[in-house]
């Protein structure tokens, strides 16, 4: 293969590895506040951008997307309200599977309001047939789009966590709700907050994939699966981590498609998985003390 | 005592309900029309949801609007159709328990659809085995290829689209060529028969890949293609794959002529493709391009007026797939009234011996090898011009 070649692969690679590393920091938000896995993230994504399409007929595209995402938070902050905020005393493996079920409810929902059609958002810049060449690659510019917001939503998210209150809140419930509850800290809220928070930046994530990788009520499950595998190999509750173990999964994928049967590529991604899970289940860069501490 | 109160209540209220279900359910059987002959009892299994309700969603809507025509104009030899419709949601798990539902308890003398080739070959023996006739609305040739006597199908040939396509390829002077199906019955089905007909066209394929069905983003699968510098792509898959492989490949830079299978027969795959979409080449049934027919081509009187009916009725574009849908019904119909009889195993022999039947897809000829009855003129190659199609010529 000569160099525009593994550029291209390359490209193919971490813009489909970006979107599982999104798909995988909303599962870890909320799992570093509650440590539920939430499996209605991808409907998240998939919300946000068929509410952003359908806004796109009245408003501007900018209009549309920002509208979308602030619907979709306050929608994520809704389920939380409606479902887990009452399933108070459930265990956590409880709670995941009402996710489950919040993830079906949400898609038979998106089915009955958008039916089953493919749709998408236009592209931001340029059209389907724009074109870029970067060192001898063609891409379409939608692709950096998605590179560019991937990097603002994580570079936004790691010193939101790591300095500000509200987010050191949160971290802090995810270490011990009871104890962050006797320092005055309304562990309600910050669950609330949390998904609010996961569903604002999946549905940014889901506006921005939607020209290249097109919205369809039911795209929301396949994408969680590959999130959650993203978070699992990154290790769970490391938002860094899970962008780069997105990136890595993306690369391998395409690298491997590229010299084996394309037929195989989901494959590729469930082998690792077992591979993590039975070799480091704390994840390529976790630690092993954190998955002791976090027996579910 | 209060618990012993609600369970008692509840075991009450629980009856109750089922008792009115049962009586709704009665009701509802008596009061369906019993005229003086019996109905003809037509099951259909449509991907009325799910990822082939591209092709469901027509198939239902044109099945209910021409089988309300025929009922309003006295149905079929006196005898009105009761047509039973059933959603596989694209799946044919559902399809099998679906027909086996149609086969067993409702004993139908007929099952249209189901909607996609994958379906189809699922439920081809139950059909056989339960002698009720199928009428397919799935283009893989191994529908009707072996022969099962019960089983038939109304889109054209995938074969002989393929061959159509190399006919094509061969006036343009292509001789290498890149294949990328879906993996799906319809993909694979296409995939083979392209792999099996290219040696006698004179067509190298360089390379065969197949993707998920759900896949959208196609750069990685083309960018494999492109590093074998091919002069053309052949895509065999329906939606999503159709509508995002040329955008994909404009903007990997991949500009070789794209060729795409007749499951492209709907207007919204060239809007989804937009500006990448135009010059797409494809085989495709004459009802997208109808209006430019000549007015003495036996197809166009049908065409025009399917083509109208369903558009104002249900405000969208026809498309070939509730073509293949409205042929079906056609078929039975045609079959029963020339068996003069309602008995399955006559309607199945003269259904095998219409010749010159005129439908949405072609003109049909079937017999006893052949349960498709489209040959390689049912297919007019187009292409998309200014987002719109056109009757392609060379």
């Amino acid at each position: 293969m000569n160099l525009p070649q593994v550029v291209q692969y390359c490209f193919a690679g971490i813009t489909v590895g970006s979107i599982y590393a999104i798909v995988a920091i909303g599962f870890n938000i909320i799992y570093n506040t509650t440590g539920i896995i939430n499996f209605a993230q991808g409907e998240f994504l998939i919300v946000g951008a068929m509410t952003a399409i359908s806004l796109n007929h009245f408003v501007p595209l900018p209009v549309a997307i920002f509208l979308a995402v602030v619907i979709t938070t306050l929608l994520g902050g809704l389920i939380e309200l409606v479902f887990i905020r009452r399933a108070q005393n459930a265990s956590v493996l409880h709670l995941i599977v009402i996710t489950i079920g919040i993830s079906i409810l949400m898609r038979e929902a998106m089915l009955h309001i958008w039916d089953e059609k493919v749709r998408s958002l236009p592209y931001f810049t340029g059209t389907g047939v724009s074109t870029i060449t970067i060192l001898g690659a063609h891409i379409s510019p939608q692709v950096l789009w998605v590179l560019g917001v991937s990097v603002v939503i994580v570079m936004g998210l790691t010193p939101f966590f790591r300095l500000t209150l509200t987010g050191r809140a949160m971290r802090a419930c995810a270490d011990d709700r009871m104890a962050a509850r006797l320092c005055g800290i309304n562990d309600k809220w910050m669950v609330t907050l949390s998904f609010m928070l996961s569903a604002g930046i999946g549905a940014l994530a889901g506006c921005v994939i939607s020209p290249v990788m097109q919205t369809q009520y039911d795209m929301g499950a396949p994408l969680a699966i590959k999130g959650f595998t993203v978070a699992i190999l990154g290790g769970l509750g490391n938002s860094m981590a899970a962008v780069a173990a997105g990136l890595l999964l993306g690369l391998v994928e395409t690298l491997m498609m590229s010299q084996f049967d394309v037929a195989y590529k989901e494959a590729v991604s469930i082998v690792i998985l077992l591979l993590i899970l039975v070799f480091r289940p704390s994840g390529l860069f976790g630690k092993h003390e954190i998955t002791a501490m976090r027996a579910v | 005592m209060r618990k012993q109160l609600v369970k008692v209540t509840g075991i009450l209220v629980l009856a109750i309900v089922i008792a009115i279900s049962g009586i709704v359910k009665a009701a509802d059987s008596n009061s369906s029309p019993r005229a003086n002959e019996p109905t003809i009892k037509v099951g259909a299994i449509f991907a009325v949801t799910g990822g082939a309700a591209n092709l469901g969603g027509p198939e239902q809507k044109t099945t209910e609007m021409l089988v309300e025509k025929i009922n309003k104009e006295g149905g079929v030899k006196g005898h009105k159709i009761e047509l039973i419709v059933k959603d596989s949601g694209s799946k044919p798990e559902n399809a099998i328990s679906l027909a086996k539902q149609l086969i067993e308890e409702e004993k139908v003398l007929a099952i249209i659809g189901p909607s996609t080739s994958g379906e189809t070959m699922a439920i081809k023996n139950i059909c056989q085995e339960g002698n009720t006739i199928l009428l397919s609305c799935a283009a893989a040739e191994d529908i009707v290829n072996p022969v099962a006597s019960y089983v038939f199908k109304t889109p054209q040939k995938d074969s002989d689209a393929v061959r159509r396509i190399f006919q094509v390829m061969k006036a343009k002077g292509i001789t290498k060529i890149g294949v990328i199906t879906s993996n799906d019955g319809f993909g694979i089905a296409g995939g083979k028969q392209l792999a099996k007909l290219a040696d006698l066209a004179g067509i190298t394929i360089a390379i065969s890949e197949a993707y998920d069905k759900q896949e959208t983003d196609l750069t990685g699968i083309l960018t494999k293609v492109k590093s074998h510098d091919v002069n053309a792509v052949v895509n065999w898959s329906i939606v999503p794959a159709q509508s995002m492989v040329a955008k994909n490949m404009k903007q990997i830079g991949l500009d070789v002529p794209l060729f795409q299978s007749h499951g492209y027969g709907n207007i919204k795959y060239v809007q989804q493709g937009g500006e990448a979409a135009n010059g797409t080449i494809f085989p495709c049934g004459r009802l997208l391009i109808a209006d430019l027919l000549p007015d003495n081509h036996p197809q166009k009187k049908l065409l025009a007026e399917y083509k109208k009916d369903y558009e104002s009725r249900y405000k969208e574009d026809a498309s070939t797939f509730g073509g293949h849908a409205y042929d079906a019904i056609l078929v039975l119909v045609e079959g029963i009234k020339k068996a003069n009889s309602i008995d399955r195993d006559k309607v199945r022999d003269a259904i095998e011996n219409l010749k010159g039947l005129v439908g949405t897809a072609g003109i049909f000829n079937f017999s006893s090898s052949d349960h498709n009855g489209l040959g390689l003129d049912a297919f007019e190659i187009l292409t998309v011009k200014d987002g719109k199609f056109a009757i392609y010529k060379n």
